[in-house]
């Protein structure tokens, strides 16, 4: 199947010398939401505004559908929705006008019932005749993505949807993107929240410094490198890490109160209860036992920090 | 070329004026009324006729001129430079539009804007002064193209400007005085040596001339080489923009 999105050997070096993309190649699958997760500056809103063309690329092609963003270009961005960053809009036009210019740029001929149920299901019908200079942060950031979907876009870019919004927002703004997948829009969204992509995002890519470090399904990518931790809390500190547990995964915290068990679920293999006995043998007794899962945060902190 | 994207461009424009209409329409009328009280009726019998027409009637043209060069640049440059200042300008970048559906839109409106205002400072001078109009289609043409012209030159400063100061400076530091030097107020002919030579190098003066012999007939330039100036002026200034646009010049990093 071809994919919705098609990236090969991107690359983007600014006037000043800065590389913000670097040979990145990426091809996303129709109907996934794909997250691009990394720190300011890695180039996630670089790699998006190239495939809108808002910025010139240096290197590489891009392809939305099939269609080339450069030769192209027309048939390209008629896929395509941009949910920006930056909450901008036209500030004395109504909520309803707003969405009225935003379709009629794309060529489409007027919708009314499209645009009501857009603004019905954003929470904004009853605002549809208010300046957009009048409305909340929230309901702004409401407006911008009802204004990416006027057109309906089969690719929908959400760069950073949703930072600075309040949890109840944040959480619509999930049930949203979940429903857009439903109806066969693909959906492509950066973030700082990695929480966010480990809840959304079917795929998970991490960029820094404008290289693409990894492309993984979550869901593998929890397995692969979601390890486990044991944390053994003792009932007394201990100054060094016993020698009968050497030969095992096991870290001593630094005020020696407890011991910490890394394990991989996939091949454990009894190891666990063998680090119990040798506990029992050895004469440390322990008051409490509780399991951590390594977050995407772990992940994404050791993979980024490793390619430094 | 996809007209619906071109006309959503121009309404959204002509929307924004129709909602400051003082600032839009009343200020400009105002001004070029003033000319016309000073001018056209307490000073006019004080002032000898040019030509055989008279002062009042002379400056008729010159005015609409001065108000729709003026206009054009300013109603056009700031039609482009505020999305690019306000950032909305993203939507009109990633949508399927081309450079002359872009033009269109923003050239067209500002041309329009200021196509109304220079109709209406006629109207106002037929309160103060009688003037003829000897080729009406050949005025309404030389309106329309010199609007079209000028806005084009207001579109690329609003690309060029990187600050609102850059984008007043040429309107009011380039365009006004090259209008008032170009023959608005006075004939050609009153100039000495090297001065009238020097004003041949001033494009507002085949514009004004051409649009004056419209009214009355006759000027002080061959009709043909005013209309060589104008379309060559709107050939390359059309050239420029689209450039601009494609290249992304100050539009895309």
């Amino acid at each position: 199947m071809t994919p919705v999105l098609s990236i090969q050997g991107l690359s983007k070096t600014y006037g000043d010398g800065t590389v913000a993309l670097d040979a990145v190649d990426l091809a996303v699958e129709r109907g996934e939401i794909f997250a691009l997760l990394g720190p300011n500056g890695a180039g996630k809103s670089t790699l998006i505004n190239i495939v809108c063309g808002l910025v010139r690329p240096s290197g590489g092609t891009v392809e939305v559908q099939g269609h080339d963003i450069a030769r192209d270009w027309r048939r390209a961005r008629r896929h395509l929705g941009l949910v920006p960053q930056e909450l901008v809009g036209e500030a004395f036009e109504t909520v309803w006008g707003s969405l009225v210019y935003s379709r009629g740029l794309y060529g489409k001929a007027p919708d009314p019932g499209h645009l009501e149920r857009l603004l019905r299901d954003l929470a904004l019908w009853d605002k549809r005749r208010t300046p957009v200079f009048a409305l909340s942060g929230g309901m702004k950031r409401r407006v911008m993505i009802a204004k990416a979907l006027a057109h309906q876009p089969t690719v929908l870019f959400l760069d950073e949807p949703t930072a600075g919004v309040d949890v109840a927002l944040r959480r619509s703004t999930w049930t949203l993107v979940e429903r857009l997948r439903d109806q066969g829009v693909t959906v492509i969204l950066t973030t700082h929240y990695l929480a966010e992509a480990e809840a959304l995002a079917d795929r998970i890519g991490i960029i820094d410094h404008g290289r693409l470090l990894l492309v993984e399904r979550t869901a593998d990518l929890m397995a692969k490198l979601g390890r486990k931790e044991l944390i053994v809390q003792l009932e007394r500190p201990l100054a060094a890490l016993p020698e009968a547990l050497a030969e095992l995964p096991v870290g001593l915290t630094d005020d020696g109160h407890a011991l910490v068990y890394r394990y991989d679920v996939a091949h454990e293999h009894g190891l666990i209860a063998e680090f119990l006995r040798r506990l029992d043998r050895a004469g440390i007794v322990f008051t409490d036992l509780k399991t951590r899962q390594r977050s995407l945060e772990d992940i994404f902190v050791e993979l980024v920090e490793g390619a430094r | 070329m996809n007209w619906r994207s071109a006309a959503t461009i121009y309404r959204f424009e002509i929307a924004r004026a129709a909602r400051t209409p003082l600032q839009s329409v009343l200020s400009p009328v105002l001004s070029a009324s003033l000319y016309f009280i000073v001018f056209g009726s307490a000073m006019a019998g004080r002032l000898e006729a040019i030509d055989g027409v008279p002062y009042g009637a002379f400056i008729v043209p010159g005015l609409v001129m001065l108000t729709v060069l003026v206009e054009s640049v300013a109603n056009a440059s700031f039609g482009i430079y505020l999305p690019r200042f306000t950032g909305t300008i993203y939507e009109v970048l990633s949508a399927p539009i081309g450079a002359l559906e872009i033009l269109a839109g923003y050239v067209g409106a500002a041309a329009t804007k200021s196509i109304v205002l220079g109709g209406l400072v006629l109207l106002t001078a037929a309160f103060f002064v009688d003037y003829p109009v000897a080729h009406p289609l050949w005025a309404a043409l030389w309106l329309v193209v010199s609007a079209l012209t000028f806005s084009l030159l207001g579109f690329v400063i609003g690309v060029w400007s990187k600050s609102w100061e850059q984008l007043q400076l040429v309107p009011y530091l380039v365009v006004m005085p090259l209008t008032f030097l170009g023959g608005t107020f006075y004939d050609l002919d009153v100039l000495r040596p090297p001065w009238r030579d020097a004003a041949l190098f001033n494009p507002a003066v085949y514009l004004i001339d051409g649009f004056r012999t419209a009214f009355f007939g006759r000027g002080d330039l061959p009709p043909a080489a005013c209309a060589a100036v104008l379309a060559g002026l709107c050939a390359g200034l059309l050239a420029l923009a689209v450039w601009m646009i494609r290249s992304g010049y100050r539009l895309k990093p």
